[in-house]
């Protein structure tokens, strides 16, 4: 009697705790799991935010973001089968028509650097896009020919023919790096023209950022084009380009910045993004070839069957996060972190994510 | 009694009968179906390039200026593996005809076990060996001095005169041949052993020397068997893809025809490997499917070019072994 008593009380006491604790708390997010996928540049910025956020900000949350390509990630979206995905490349007419209602929401900024393998020559060669074009098409075939020599006239170099490396994978770097050499040489233009993959006029091919980057520093007397965080976390020699506004300017996570910066009159996330683009911006300091690369969402997300108000709000905050907080852990990944006016305009677009028509709490 | 257990026997047998000739059939259902799938899917870009898609050496994917021929991938896959049964197979023979004549037995188990281990070695891992070491030999032992002094020959030649790479035709050629060798090795070594001795025993007698009697009586003998441990390893070239593709140097278009051992090249599995995934078009797909439909009839017509040759040598100088 004495023990059916005790427990009893016991279990009237725990329970009142319980009662006030559960009562007390804030309504909190319950448990979801989000699935990302698309482009493999931003994934190691995007994993790592992840992890950070879901270790520290919102435990109640799993996410994933294997990767897979821009290509891949978009055909995920199209189905639904992913709650966001990762491209480099905005949506084409006819891919929006395909997923209606998509934001665009760049969550950072990458660029090309032109890498090199000179022996004996140090970082910082000068190069114009004309001339990189000229490289890539064959007309210019020797380090030591005189467009070279005449803008690096203190350097050394060498009477050796120019080894080209481009990437083999159909790739956005690909997609970026010929529409700059488009946008400076109108035979590159004309001959070549650009895409995620294109017939290089020569030269050698190697899979991804760690191929190219690879084969140009076991090569001698080779020139490739690798994104930037690859080149830095390697230390790689790269080249310094001439921008529109006349200035030798090195790749960097500052002169990434600052092409952003100088972006006026970006889209609304529900508008095309089609025009939008980071290649000479005309900022004194910024680099040249420069390359958004987006998350993107539906703005309704009732399209998605199993989505509920709880797993929306969860997206919506995790998108928040990446680009608010996690542009911190972005520079220390060697990621260019997004300028304010860009970040202003990603959380009108996130504002306006809506689950059966009513509004989402973003943070 | 004894009647019933056979007609029993017999009905078990029937069974059985029927099951492995439902598995045979299986294979021929495979080949159906893929032959089937790839013809479907590469209907877009045939129809549209038609017989440019085969003799054709562009490769364009740029959107406006789509252009597909797969001649220099179909050239370049017939150059690698000729290349890797150029190499590959006089060493296999080596390899086979040591371990079986010549070897004591202390050595010949060990050996046999190490090079058919070497068919175990996953194939990505002979492409970062190509990739990160041999490359670096190959260059500077062979391709340099053999490009500086015989560099005006079109085979030595380099694209605009460069230093060769490594990263070439050549390279691939010897992956592949080293990746064949324990497959041909393996093969020819069993069939080498499956030579009678008395044959062996006969052209001793007679006064022949060891070289005489391999040359001569055990090769002549094993040959329809060797020759299909080298369609075997023709196989395993013509449709590697990993290792080759990090090694080729990935050309493209009309740079990719497999006109010089120095110069990157191109075959149909390194090109879909590296296309196919992110292909960024359906027509741009579909060309890839294409490709694919060519290796595979590239393959089927190699397999049955050797079975004719296969019947041909047996016929001209009958065979001993089949």
């Amino acid at each position: 009697m004495k023990i059916a008593l005790a427990i009893v009380v016991i279990v009237i006491v725990i329970g009142s705790v319980a009662a006030y604790i559960y009562l007390s708390a804030p309504p909190a997010l319950q448990p979801a799991i989000l699935h990302g996928a698309g482009a493999t540049f931003p994934a190691p910025f995007i994993n790592a935010t992840i992890a950070y956020y879901t270790a520290n900000v919102q435990t109640n949350v799993q996410i994933d973001y294997p990767g897979g390509g821009s290509g891949a990630g978009i055909k995920a979206f199209t189905d639904k089968t992913v709650d966001f995905a990762g491209t480099d490349a905005p949506l084409t007419a006819s891919q929006r028509e395909a997923a209606p209602n998509a934001l665009h929401i760049p969550e950072t900024i990458g660029a090309i650097t032109v890498a090199y393998n000179l022996p004996g020559v140090p970082t910082g060669l000068k190069l114009t896009g004309q001339i990189i074009a000229d490289i890539y098409l064959g007309t210019i075939t020797k380090w030591n020919d005189q467009a070279i020599q005449n803008l690096n006239p203190t350097t050394t170099l060498p009477d050796q023919t120019i080894v080209t490396v481009h990437r083999s994978d159909s790739s956005g770097t690909t997609n970026w790096f010929t529409k700059y050499l488009s946008s400076v040489s109108s035979t590159w233009k004309s001959q070549v023209g650009s895409g995620t993959s294109v017939q290089w006029p020569g030269g050698t091919g190697a899979s991804g950022n760690p191929g190219v980057a690879a084969t140009v520093r076991s090569t001698d007397f080779a020139v490739g084009y690798i994104e930037l965080a690859y080149a830095l976390q390697n230390s790689i020699t790269v080249a310094t380009i001439q921008n529109p506004a006349g200035n030798w300017v090195a790749p960097s996570l500052a002169s990434t910045k600052a092409a952003a910066e100088s972006l006026t009159g970006l889209p609304a996330g529900d508008q095309d993004w089609g025009s939008v683009s980071l290649l000479n911006t005309l900022g004194e300091q910024a680099y040249p070839i420069v390359t958004p690369t987006y998350i993107l969402v539906y703005k309704e997300l009732n399209v998605y069957s199993g989505m509920d108000q709880n797993k929306a709000t969860q997206l919506v905050q995790f998108l928040w996060y990446l680009v608010h907080d996690g542009q911190n852990l972005a520079s220390d990944l060697e990621y260019a972190p997004l300028p304010s006016n860009v970040v202003q305009v990603d959380e009108a677009s996130l504002n306006s994510i809506t689950f059966n028509g009513q509004t989402l709490r973003t943070h | 009694m004894r009647l019933k257990s056979l007609k029993k026997k017999l009905t078990g047998d029937n069974t059985f009968r029927v099951l492995t000739a439902i598995v045979a059939a299986s294979a021929i259902v495979i080949l159906v179906v893929a032959a089937y799938v790839l013809s479907t899917g590469a209907v877009p870009v045939v129809q549209r390039f038609g017989l440019y898609f085969f003799t054709g050496t562009s490769w364009n994917p740029v959107e406006g200026r789509e252009l597909y021929g797969a001649l220099p991938y179909v050239l370049g896959t017939l150059a690698t593996s000729g290349i890797a049964l150029l190499i590959g197979v006089p060493l296999s023979l080596g390899i086979a005809i040591f371990l079986v004549e010549m070897a004591p037995q202390k050595v010949r188990v060990p050996i046999s076990y190490l090079v058919e281990l070497l068919a175990a070695v996953p194939s990505v891992i002979y492409g970062l060996w190509g990739l990160l070491v041999f490359r670096l030999w190959l260059q500077k032992y062979i391709e340099i001095p053999v490009y500086n002094y015989l560099g005006w020959i079109p085979i030595f030649a380099t694209e605009g005169g460069g230093t060769p790479v490594g990263l070439d035709l050549l390279n691939g050629g010897i992956i592949l041949a080293i990746m064949i060798i324990p497959t041909v090795a393996s093969v020819s070594k069993e069939v080498i052993s499956a030579v009678p001795d008395s044959i062996r025993e006969g052209a001793y007698s007679i006064g022949a020397t060891k070289w005489e009697v391999v040359r001569y009586w055990v090769l002549s003998y094993g040959r329809s068997g060797i020759f299909g441990a080298v369609i075997l390893g023709l196989g395993r070239a013509v449709g590697e893809t990993i290792a080759v593709t990090m090694v080729i140097g990935n050309a493209i278009g009309p740079n990719a025809m497999p006109t010089s051992l120095f110069q990157p090249a191109q075959t149909m599995a390194s090109l879909i490997a590296n296309g196919f995934l992110e292909a960024p078009t359906p027509l741009d797909t579909s060309a890839y499917i294409g490709v694919g439909l060519t290796l595979l009839l590239v393959s089927l017509l190699i397999n049955i070019i050797a079975h004719i040759m296969v019947a041909r040598i047996l016929k001209i100088k009958g065979g001993a072994v089949e």
